[in-house]
């Protein structure tokens, strides 16, 4: 079946079998590997991606079923190559991560989170990634990675004399 | 950071992890993303049955299906290769990747289906028809060492791997002596690592070159020797790329089954094979469980609480090969007295095949149940004595003035401070406000309990417990290497030697060569050549990359270093004593004029008249290392196991409904020494993941089976894997004793927070339900566990009033 998804901005004409799943098309016929399957049963979040801005587990989604939606996978939070987003960064700067496998699916789902919620508090962040299972960090350090993403997003987008810069 | 830290620039600083860029831009290269170029996929037929004759595989059905080119079964694979190592003299024990004439676990592969697409495969798997006879079967250990219980190998004659007895020390006189004993016996479910990603691998086989190419999410020493072995070609026919990011692994990612079935194919089919697990290939017959082991243990001890002597008897269900189930139990006996100073010790180790599936090296190596044994131990001696439980833990304690402290089974422990940790710990989190809050939940109707637990991470891995279980193994070696060149343009690529599954060896090793060479991290390159371009490396197993690939690292920076020296020295016309190397420079010691990096690189590659005599070109330097301590066979059941010891002490608050019986942690608190810290960003991830993991192992996670041999828990729906609703925010305390035996005092961390987690919640949970007369004596303590046994206890009280 011939479906049109508009993927990180861009529309991409994909053939499908009905069967098939969002997560195996994205990483297989449109080559968007950022997205992992961990479990293919919804379970484990690490095959998140954003549809119409909302997390979704594309394992369980036919790509069928994504025609004409909105999709916004890892790939497409950098502004450009080499770049990474606040969060992305933030991520970074608090090494939200070790093996990097959920790290995509935690990193759309709290993005998700932001952007419904510029100041999340900790129970807020704890239940914006409760669907993506991370074996590796035992969560610490993303939650610091959100609450310091908010934070710099909120510095970032606060009046000057707000944000502690000069009058 | 303490004041050891002042010394370094780079080591133990707030760096950031140089991995993440590419991980949280979606752009890691995992197995699961290599596509080569005509590619066939594999799905896996699992058995039916616990223990079954095989009759008959018709593969017909399938094969008539349009893409699908292929089924492999037990009998071709194993006429084409070898049997799988397993380590110990149990030559009767064969295992291949697919059963052989008899399936020996519920969900043992039994046939591989090949086809264009993985979801064909899938298809084409349901309509490969097999007959089976059903067999006997068993699934419990106790039941295995049972003579006349149905034996798993019947060539092997029973269903014991391994039982072995060591007594160090007069153990019956310290027994007779004592005046106090207690004996009892607790229970470590099977539970595993379980990876998010699952075991993958890619093979492709080019005939005119003879040469194998793999790529596979792998963490496993001697890797491309044993798939060179099983597959009867010469190991350099075989070239594992490393450049593969791995999806976490804790040890179990050692898919050598996987990997002899996917190259068999891509050898016979000539096409690149790739397998990838799902979820419940990985779960059932994935060969990746861990232990799960029965303890019983009796110790002797005195009105003070001191604990003099112990005797352990640990039974581990090792399911149907043997895997590397037996030396897990091997490995504790490095540590086999924890942080205590007991005087002797008896240990009996037993491994038993059972029906179920096959154990893969698991996170700690056997150290967190072996823990979970002795600080249970601890617990009861103080509870025996009526003393407080940190206090008993305290008047056991080698003290830091007795190190290195050689414990009765052979292994001599680096160094400690386990008082002060302790201390730090109890002044940080204001313990009479602790006990004062537990005691106000108490009041409030709630159950809750406090849980301790002191423990070891033994650190820097060898193998000294193959030799130590199996005579006829002679492994001393253990090594780890580091290449780092300095190219004509004076660029730096250091190049290591293994797969990683996110433990930042690339920030390792730039920050450890950037230290001693005093030059900004970030200007080195680091590389991962694939296996035929490798020095010897045993990948990160054991805890051991800190001190073996940091200290592989400090001394080829150290060579190259000196070679600067010397060629800077010899063109400055001074003694090398009289030159001295300083941020990437060489000059006099006195003072004046200096070489800066530029120019002795340009000599190095371009001068080969202003070098000094009998100097080699370039800028090259590799450093092959053995791990430190690691110089003897055993000796009268004696080994020195691990070079390097880490110490936790957790501090835990739980507190529950006790209707609901839901725990729920209040406050986590870690004492955490792991000597020198290279980078507290990556410690302190390893540290809060193994809590997480640890959480999981008393709590939530376990491969359970039923009556009829069945695995129940085979999705992530039933064995269930800590979120982020259940792990506490953990507090950590730092402390560092540095190591003696390593170049920057480190130690390993790799498995730190499991190895003391599971103990320390179970004990939380006892002093929570104490007040009923009840404990639990088997982890994982689940929610209906703790409320059925609270509810019973009730009612058992209610009657005693009543009646
Ligand atoms: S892969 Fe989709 S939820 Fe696990
Ligand atoms: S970083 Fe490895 S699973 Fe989350």
């Amino acid at each position: 079946m011939k479906v049109a998804l508009l993927v990180n901005g861009a529309v991409r004409e994909v053939d499908v079998e009905p069967r098939k799943t969002l997560l195996d098309t994205l990483r297989e016929d449109l080559s968007l590997t950022g997205a992992h399957a961990g479990c293919e049963h919804g379970v484990c979040g690490a095959c998140t991606v954003l549809v119409d801005g909302a997390p979704v587990r594309s394992c369980l989604m036919f790509a069928v079923q994504a025609d004409g939606l909105d999709i916004t996978t890892i790939e497409g939070l950098a502004s450009a190559p080499g770049e990474l987003s606040v969060l992305q960064d933030s991520f970074c700067e608090t090494h939200g991560l070790q093996c990097g496998f959920c790290t995509p699916g935690m990193i759309l789902a709290s993005h998700a989170l932001l952007e419904a919620n510029p100041a999340p508090t900790r129970a807020d962040i704890a239940e914006a990634i409760s669907g993506n299972i991370c074996r590796c960090t035992g969560y610490g350090q993303i939650v610091e990675a959100v609450e310091l993403a908010a934070e710099r997003l909120r510095l970032a987008n606060a009046p000057r004399a707000a944000a502690g810069g000069r009058p | 950071m303490s004041a050891e830290a002042a010394r370094f620039r780079f080591v133990s600083a707030n760096r950031r992890v140089r991995e993440d860029r590419r991980f949280v831009a979606g752009h890691g290269r995992y197995v699961a993303d290599i596509a080569l170029e005509g590619m066939l996929h594999v799905a896996i037929l699992g058995a039916q049955h616990p223990a079954a004759r095989i009759l008959s595989i018709d593969p017909s059905a399938a094969l008539a299906m349009p893409g699908v080119h292929y089924v492999l079964t037990g009998e071709e694979l194993a006429g084409a290769t070898d049997q799988l190592m397993n380590g110990l003299d149990t030559p009767n024990v064969r295992r291949f990747p697919l059963a052989l004439g008899q399936t020996r676990y519920a969900g043992e592969w039994v046939a591989a289906v090949v086809a264009d697409t993985r979801a064909l495969a899938e298809d084409a798997c349901e309509k490969v028809k097999v007959s089976y006879e059903r067999l006997p079967y068993l699934t419990q250990a106790e039941e295995a060492l049972d003579p006349s219980s149905p034996p798993v190998h019947p060539a092997h004659g029973s269903n014991v791997l391994l039982d072995k007895q060591f007594v160090w020390g007069e153990v019956d006189r310290h027994f007779a002596e004592s005046p106090r004993q207690l004996s009892f016996r607790v229970t470590w479910g099977r539970n595993s690592t379980v990876p998010i990603e699952t075991f993958g691998v890619v093979a492709s086989w080019d005939p005119w070159s003879e040469m194998l190419d793999v790529w596979a999410s792998i963490q496993m020493p001697k890797y491309p020797d044993q798939i060179a072995r099983a597959l009867r070609i010469p190991a350099n026919n075989v070239r594992v790329h490393h450049d593969v990011d791995v999806g976490g692994s804790y040890g179990v990612k050692r898919g050598i089954k996987h990997t002899v079935l996917a190259a068999h194919l891509a050898r016979r089919l000539g096409r690149p094979v790739r397998l990838l697990e799902d979820r419940l290939e990985n779960m059932r017959g994935g060969d990746a469980h861990g232990p799960e082991r029965i303890f019983d243990v009796d110790v002797a001890f005195d009105d003070a609480g001191i604990v003099r002597s112990m005797k352990m008897r640990a039974l581990d269900n090792a399911g149907a090969y043997a895997g590397r189930a037996p030396f897990q139990l091997g490995k504790p006996i490095g540590a086999i007295v924890g942080p205590y100073k007991i005087e002797s010790v008896a240990y009996r180790a037993q491994s038993v095949t059972t029906n179920k599936a096959v154990q893969e090296a698991v996170r700690g190596f056997g150290q967190s149940p072996t823990n979970y044994a002795i600080e249970t131990a601890l617990d009861k001696v103080g509870l025996a004595c009526g003393l407080d439980r940190i206090e008993v833990r305290r008047r056991n304690f080698i003290r830091k003035e007795e190190f290195p402290y050689l414990i009765p089974s052979g292994t001599r422990y680096d160094s400690g401070d386990y008082h002060t940790v302790v201390d730090k710990v109890l002044a940080h989190v204001d313990y009479p406000a602790l006990v004062a809050e537990r005691d106000r939940l108490r009041a409030e109707g709630m159950l809750a309990g406090i849980g301790i637990a002191a423990c070891l991470e033994p650190s820097g891995g060898n193998s000294a417990f193959e030799p130590l279980l199996n005579e006829k193994n002679e492994t001393t070696t253990w090594m780890e290497s580091v290449r780092i060149n300095v190219d004509g343009t004076g660029c730096v690529a250091v190049t290591i030697h293994t797969t990683s599954s996110g433990q930042g060896h690339e920030t390792l090793a730039a920050t450890v060569v950037a230290e001693v060479l005093e030059i900004d991290p970030d200007l080195i390159r680091i590389v991962r050549p694939d296996s035929l371009a490798c020095l010897p490396s045993n990948t990160p197993v054991g805890s051991r990359m800190a001190i073996m690939m940091g200290g592989a690292c400090f001394h080829a920076a150290q060579k190259l270093k000196a070679k600067l020296l010397r060629i800077g020295a010899h063109r400055l016309g001074l003694a090398p004593e009289a030159a001295r190397y300083q941020g990437g420079s060489v000059g006099a010691v006195s003072g004046g004029q200096a070489l800066d990096w530029a120019a002795l690189v340009n000599i190095a590659h371009r001068n080969f008249h202003l070098l000094p005599p009998d100097t080699e070109p370039g800028l090259e330097s590799t450093h092959v290392m053995q791990v430190p301590t690691g110089t003897s066979l055993p000796k009268d059941g004696r080994v020195q196991m691990y070079p390097c010891h880490s110490f936790e002490f957790h501090l835990v608050l739980v507190a529950l409904d006790p209707v609901l019986g839901k725990p729920e942690i209040r406050r986590y608190v870690i004492g955490h020494d792991c000597g020198t810290v290279i980078n507290p960003h990556i410690v302190k991830g390893m540290t809060l993941g193994g809590i997480a993991h640890g959480l999981g192992a008393a709590l939530l996670e376990e491969f359970v089976y039923d009556e009829e041999g069945q695995m129940l828990t085979q999705s992530f729906m039933d064995y269930l894997l800590p979120s982020s609703h259940e792990m506490p925010k953990v507090e950590i305390v730092h402390h560092c004793t540095p190591s003696p035996f390593t170049v920057f005092g480190q130690k390993g961390s790799g498995e730190s927070g499991y190895l003391g987690a599971p103990a320390a919640i179970s004990g939380a949970l006892n002093d929570a339900v104490a007040e009923f007369g009840i404990s639990f004596d088997k982890l994982p303590i689940r929610i209906s566990a703790i409320s059925d046994a609270v509810a019973a206890a009730r009612v058992r009280s209610s009657e005693e009033t009543t009646s």
